[in-house]
């Protein structure tokens, strides 16, 4: 019946309308949270840009380059990857793109006949590669939307150790790195062994450095620092994309419960009105029809003029039966 | 002309601005000092507090828990992954952990409580 239909349309209202609340609020509550990733991000600039600046420096004094964290394996058995995903869902593509591209270089690798090992980072990382079987050298979750420089080193120096003592031949890092608010990347980049960092040959040898301990000894303190400033520098990245993903994927899901509350009050209002519209016609015919069947003559009022008084003012006496 | 000092941590810097003077300590135990016109160094810096005399106003006192510090052509650089600035420290935080560490120093001879008992003096020597 017409208004069960118009009952229905409006709960359906009133259950979208719910939903764009919620979405609306996470939506803004990603857009603060961007402004703050990408100050941390910014925050974090400097340390990693003066740890690169002292390595050059000891790459041009000829510092020794046999830090374990710098060698290349000639046979590469065992790829580490760590993935770096977020921990909580509703952020558009931002973790299904990045665990595909993981789960595509993974199996890029066994396709080559090496071994691979993950390391996850963020709970949807965990789980998915979890739940498909694959195995995982170690877990980590919880940090993933406000990472700490403690978050990272954790996480590189388990990583470092686990190349040091040779179970990865190599280590991949794969992140999203924030480009712009309007762009987010996936990408996957050698982690370990590090670059060698190259001196500035065009600066030439700008300054000749005293350095205390020896340059050798400096580089070998300073490379695993090199290592978690990088990792941290993912991290920050990631968090400050996931927040940029979320605030994008919970501004097209308002934008959607808007236009879907739109089109269900049309749809009910419609409802609505031919039930009204029904209900008159039912009436104005009904009317209609009783007029036409009476011959002009109104079923209760012409009835009751024709037979006169209808409550005489005397009673007849009953009469005794004959 | 002063120093252009930088204090950096990883996830933010600490300190930045002018000053005359930087005094740390590096790996090896000595105590170094930074003053105009210094020649460009690298340094391991070990467990201790870096004071900085800023070209007006109090010195800055910093416990630094290993790092690096960087000197050429009048800037200073101070890396480190733990860095307090004394204004930050908690005394009686620092004070406590103290306490906990020589207790367990008591008990046992361990390295992990050496240097938690050696962050803890660093920490209230910076706090002054």
């Amino acid at each position: 019946m017409a208004g069960g239909q118009e009952r229905v349309l409006r709960r359906r209202i009133k259950s979208v309308q719910s939903t764009k609340k919620i979405t609306k609020a996470m939506e803004l509550i990603a857009a603060s949270r961007i402004v703050k990733a990408q100050q941390r991000v910014a925050a974090a600039r400097p340390y990693s840009e003066q740890i690169t600046e002292v390595i050059r420096n000891l790459a041009a004094a000829g510092a020794g380059g046999d830090s374990p964290l710098l060698q290349a394996r000639d046979q590469v058995a065992t790829v580490g990857f760590v993935v770096v995903a977020a921990d909580r869902g509703l952020a558009g593509g931002h973790n299904s793109t990045v665990i595909r591209l993981a789960e595509r270089a993974v199996q890029a690798e066994r396709a080559q006949g090496r071994d691979t090992a993950l390391v996850t980072v963020g709970k949807k990382a965990t789980s998915y590669f979890r739940f498909r079987g694959y195995e995982l050298a170690a877990s980590y979750g919880g940090f993933s939307e406000n990472p700490t420089y403690a978050d990272a080193k954790e996480v590189a120096d388990l990583v470092s150790e686990r190349f040091s003592d040779g179970t990865f031949d190599e280590v991949r890092l794969v992140y999203t790195r924030f480009l712009s608010l309007g762009t987010q990347k996936a990408v996957e980049a050698r982690y370990l062994p590090l670059e060698q960092v190259e001196a500035d040959d065009a600066a030439g040898p700008s300054a000749d450095y005293e350095f205390e301990p020896s340059p050798t000894e400096i580089l070998d303190r300073l490379l695993p620092r090199y290592a978690e400033a990088r990792l941290f520098a993912a991290l920050l990245d990631s968090a400050a994309a996931e927040q940029a993903a979320r605030q994008r994927a919970m501004k097209s899901a308002t934008d959607n419960a808007e236009e879907l509350i739109t089109k269900l009050s049309r749809v009910m209002n419609r409802a609505r009105q031919d039930a009204i519209t029904t209900e008159i016609m039912e009436i104005v015919g009904g009317a209609e029809a009783l007029r036409q069947g009476g011959a002009g003559e109104d079923l209760l009022v012409d009835t009751i003029g024709g037979t006169g008084d209808l409550f005489p003012d005397t009673l007849e006496p009953h009469r005794a039966h004959v | 002309m002063p120093l252009e000092v930088q204090v950096v941590s990883p996830e933010r810097i600490l300190w930045s601005g002018e000053a005359d003077m930087v005094l740390t300590r590096t790996v090896d135990g000595g105590e170094i000092a930074f003053l105009n016109g210094h020649a460009p160094f690298v340094g391991a810096l070990g467990i201790g507090v870096t004071r900085i005399r800023p070209a007006s106003g109090d010195d800055v006192a910093v416990a630094v828990h290993g790092g690096f510090v960087e000197v050429s052509e009048n800037r200073v650089s101070v890396l480190s992954d733990v860095a307090e600035l004394a204004g930050d420290i908690d005394r009686a935080r620092a004070e406590e952990a103290r306490t906990r560490a020589e207790a367990a120093l008591r008990q046992e001879h361990d390295a992990e409580a050496e240097a938690a008992l050696r962050r803890a003096h660093v920490r209230l020597e910076a706090a002054g």
